[in-house]
């Protein structure tokens, strides 16, 4: 790829804020928190996954899921179940009355491993399946859904259905899934332990570095014509369809997109959290991660995530010393977004910091070239 | 599934699920009607409109709180002063959040479901603060105690048929609004040409204003209702507001003959399923049932043909 072609996909501005980004994730907060908020944040940037892919699918496709949390509640339990197996040798279940099946399995009566759950023993299946599975389920709810022209609020209310169809089904089906509970007591991948500190810290580091993985590969759509052709469709839809291109694909292309971002998130959730439970698949995770993005700035994959740190780092502020405060913090950040900061945290950045700081690097550069011209002034003057 | 019971059982079983359902059917009527105004007439979509029907069920609990100990003589009655309060209550927040909140909004219809979430987030954390995290429950009168045994295996409770016969009084009620008043005409006017309607002398935001406050209010009825057949907590409201808004759209959003034939046919799949299967299995089926059938037809079952 030439420079040029660099220059289109990641202009310098763009080229700036993500390097920043990756400063303060890759050495920032690494070098200043102990492992214990470390690992909070790497959670945090678990949910910026989600956040991306509402950028694309909700701030340039104009597609709002209300159901995200399902695609990030499928690719964490594709990787929960493969660690649960893992767990559950007949060594350490040996005081079950069925050895070698998960836990919660032997308390639901289960005598046998059900079918679904058998492939889950290899790590590249679960692998696959961590991207697959979401994106498989992505693209029916989306073929169904935009082949038939169901948009906007429609669309947000039957995806948030599906999430609450799904919560329903893992609550209920507690001996396939582990009920309410979740999927817990994960301990190792291929026997390397993920709950000791160093392994927190490189999984940290990992995580980190899908993310700006997935920020580069969000930032290519942005720039494309597929970035292009979302934005087209977000304001006039009918003049995009008339102009001979099929609406529905491209909505469906980045509805997987989004729920393919969702799912890695997911699994490095599970990953770094240690277990898997339905409060991360239902409505309310689901709308919190849209507010991330709004927070962030809905047309910012950069603000996103920025976005989904301080909210998170809010709640976790504020309902740790008052809990009763924090739901009416985010409600009331819920209708500021939307009311009085529509653009998030980036339109802020654009329209406050960006002035000041050009401002202030216009001013210094002036100053420079005056001490420059002065100097050059004096050094005539003394020649003479 | 149904070798294990005689007929006779079978037929006792249905009809007490099928009264089960009705009574369910009900409450989701109530809900639904408000928001078929709100959503299907002005496209607002109100995420807090589970919270203004929890205001209603606490309302009630405040006023039959207020009739037994200060006039106890009259307590058998509390229950029509407390569906009045619970109406203007959830009215006025309506008609206030629609001036502070929906005005701002209806260009937006996404950012209102974010805001209106919002607003419900506040609200039950609201709810919270004064009446406390667990739930309440109030006392019925007697007359509405009790169940009229049709058949040895059959009873009937009386508060259930007192909760039926509201919904067919509101649901009655609303329509002679909405289709045979001067009033309901306006409002349809509004829906279908906001800018024509504003030019032949209709004030387009009272119009609004008085819809949404409407729709509040019928949420708030739905909540007093409510209270007869359940305990109310600060969270009760968002357990139903997503099957709510799956009845609107599965009735055809803009049509309330729609939301009553949804919420009947919801309801009771849900309820006859619920004896045999599980509760949560029961609520899966039904509620993929009806995305399926909204994925087939997304217009809904009853849809009003309008020229956009």
């Amino acid at each position: 790829m030439s420079t040029k072609e660099l220059r289109s996909f990641l202009p310098k501005q763009d080229a700036i804020n993500l390097a920043i980004l990756a400063v303060v994730i890759m050495l920032v907060l690494p070098l200043t928190l102990d492992i214990f908020r470390l690992n909070l944040i790497g959670k945090y940037l678990t949910y910026a996954f989600v956040a991306i892919g509402l950028v694309l699918c909700w701030g340039y496709g104009g597609i709002l899921s209300l159901g995200q949390g399902v695609f990030f509640g499928l690719g964490g339990y594709c990787m929960a179940m493969f660690l649960k197996l893992e767990a559950s040798d007949p060594e350490s279940t040996a005081i079950q009355s069925t050895p070698g099946i998960p836990d919660f399995m032997d308390w639901n009566q289960l005598t046998e491993l059900p079918w679904f759950w058998e492939p889950f023993y290899s790590l590249p299946f679960a692998l696959i399946a961590v991207l697959i599975v979401p994106t498989i389920f992505a693209y029916i709810i989306g073929v169904a859904m935009f082949k038939r022209r169901v948009g906007g609020v429609y669309f947000a209310i039957i995806t948030q259905a599906i999430a609450s169809i799904l919560t329903i089904l893992i609550i209920g089906q507690q001996g396939y899934t582990g009920g309410v509970n979740g999927i817990t007591d994960l301990r190792t991948l291929l026997g390397w332990d993920i709950r000791t500190d160093s392994a927190k810290y490189i999984l940290y580091f990992v995580n980190a570095g899908l993310l700006i993985l997935c920020l580069l590969f969000a930032q290519f759509v942005r720039k494309s014509k597929l970035g292009r052709i979302l934005l087209a469709m977000r304001e006039r839809e009918d003049r995009v369809r008339f102009s001979g291109y099929d609406v529905s694909s491209f909505k469906i292309c980045v509805f997987c997109l989004g729920a393919a971002f969702s799912a890695i998130g997911g699994a490095m959730f599970t990953l770094q959290v240690g277990f898997m439970s339905p409060s991360f698949v239902g409505i309310v995770p689901s709308i919190e991660m849209v507010i991330f993005c709004a927070v962030g700035g809905r047309m910012s994959i950069i603000g996103a995530v920025y976005g989904t740190l301080v909210v998170n780092w809010a709640k976790t502020t504020f309902s740790e010393s008052f809990p009763e405060l924090w739901l009416f913090a985010m409600g009331a950040l819920f209708i500021g977004v939307v009311m009085a900061f529509p653009r998030g945290l980036a339109g802020l950045y654009v329209d406050h910091i960006l002035p000041q700081i050009s401002k202030l690097y216009r001013k210094i550069k002036a100053q420079l070239d005056a001490k420059r011209n002065s100097s050059q002034l004096a050094a005539g003057n003394q020649e003479s | 599934m149904f070798a294990d019971y005689t007929s006779s059982e079978l037929l006792s079983i249905f009809a007490m699920q099928g009264f089960a359902g009705l009574i369910l059917f009900s409450v989701f009527v109530l809900m639904a009607l408000g928001l078929a105004i709100i959503f299907g007439q002005m496209g607002v979509i109100n995420m807090a409109h589970g919270e203004f029907m929890i205001l209603g069920a606490y309302m009630t609990y405040l006023v039959s709180n207020l009739f037994s100990s200060y006039m106890p003589g009259l307590f058998d009655y509390y229950f029509f002063v407390a569906m009045a309060v619970a109406f203007i209550c959830a009215g006025a927040l309506g008609a206030l959040v629609e001036w502070g909140l929906i005005r701002h909004l209806y260009k937006r219809p996404l950012d209102t479901l974010l805001a209106t979430w919002g607003l419900s987030l506040i609200l039950q954390q609201l709810y919270r603060t004064i009446f406390g995290a667990r739930e309440v429950g109030v006392s019925l009168p007697d007359w509405l105690m009790g169940s009229i045994p049709l058949t040895d295996m059959i009873d009937i409770p009386i508060n259930g048929l007192f909760v039926m016969g509201l919904t067919i009084i509101i649901s009655i009620v609303i329509y002679t609004l909405m289709f045979k008043s001067s009033w309901g005409k306006q409002v349809r006017a509004v829906v279908q040409n906001r800018p024509m309607a504003s030019a032949v002398g209709i004030n387009t935001e009272k119009t609004d204003r008085v819809t949404f406050a409407l729709g509040c209010g019928i949420a708030g009825i739905a909540g007093s209702a409510f209270t007869m057949i359940g305990s109310t907590g600060p969270t009760a409201g968002q357990l139903y507001i997503v099957d709510t808004f799956l009845v609107v759209v599965f009735g055809g959003a803009q049509s309330l003959l729609g939301t009553i034939a949804s919420a009947l046919t919801i309801s009771q799949s849900q309820s006859a399923m619920e004896f045999f299967l599980s509760g949560s299995m029961a609520k899966v089926l039904t509620l993929l049932f009806v995305v399926g059938i909204l994925m087939l037809r997304p217009q809904g079952l009853f849809a009003l043909k309008i020229r956009h």
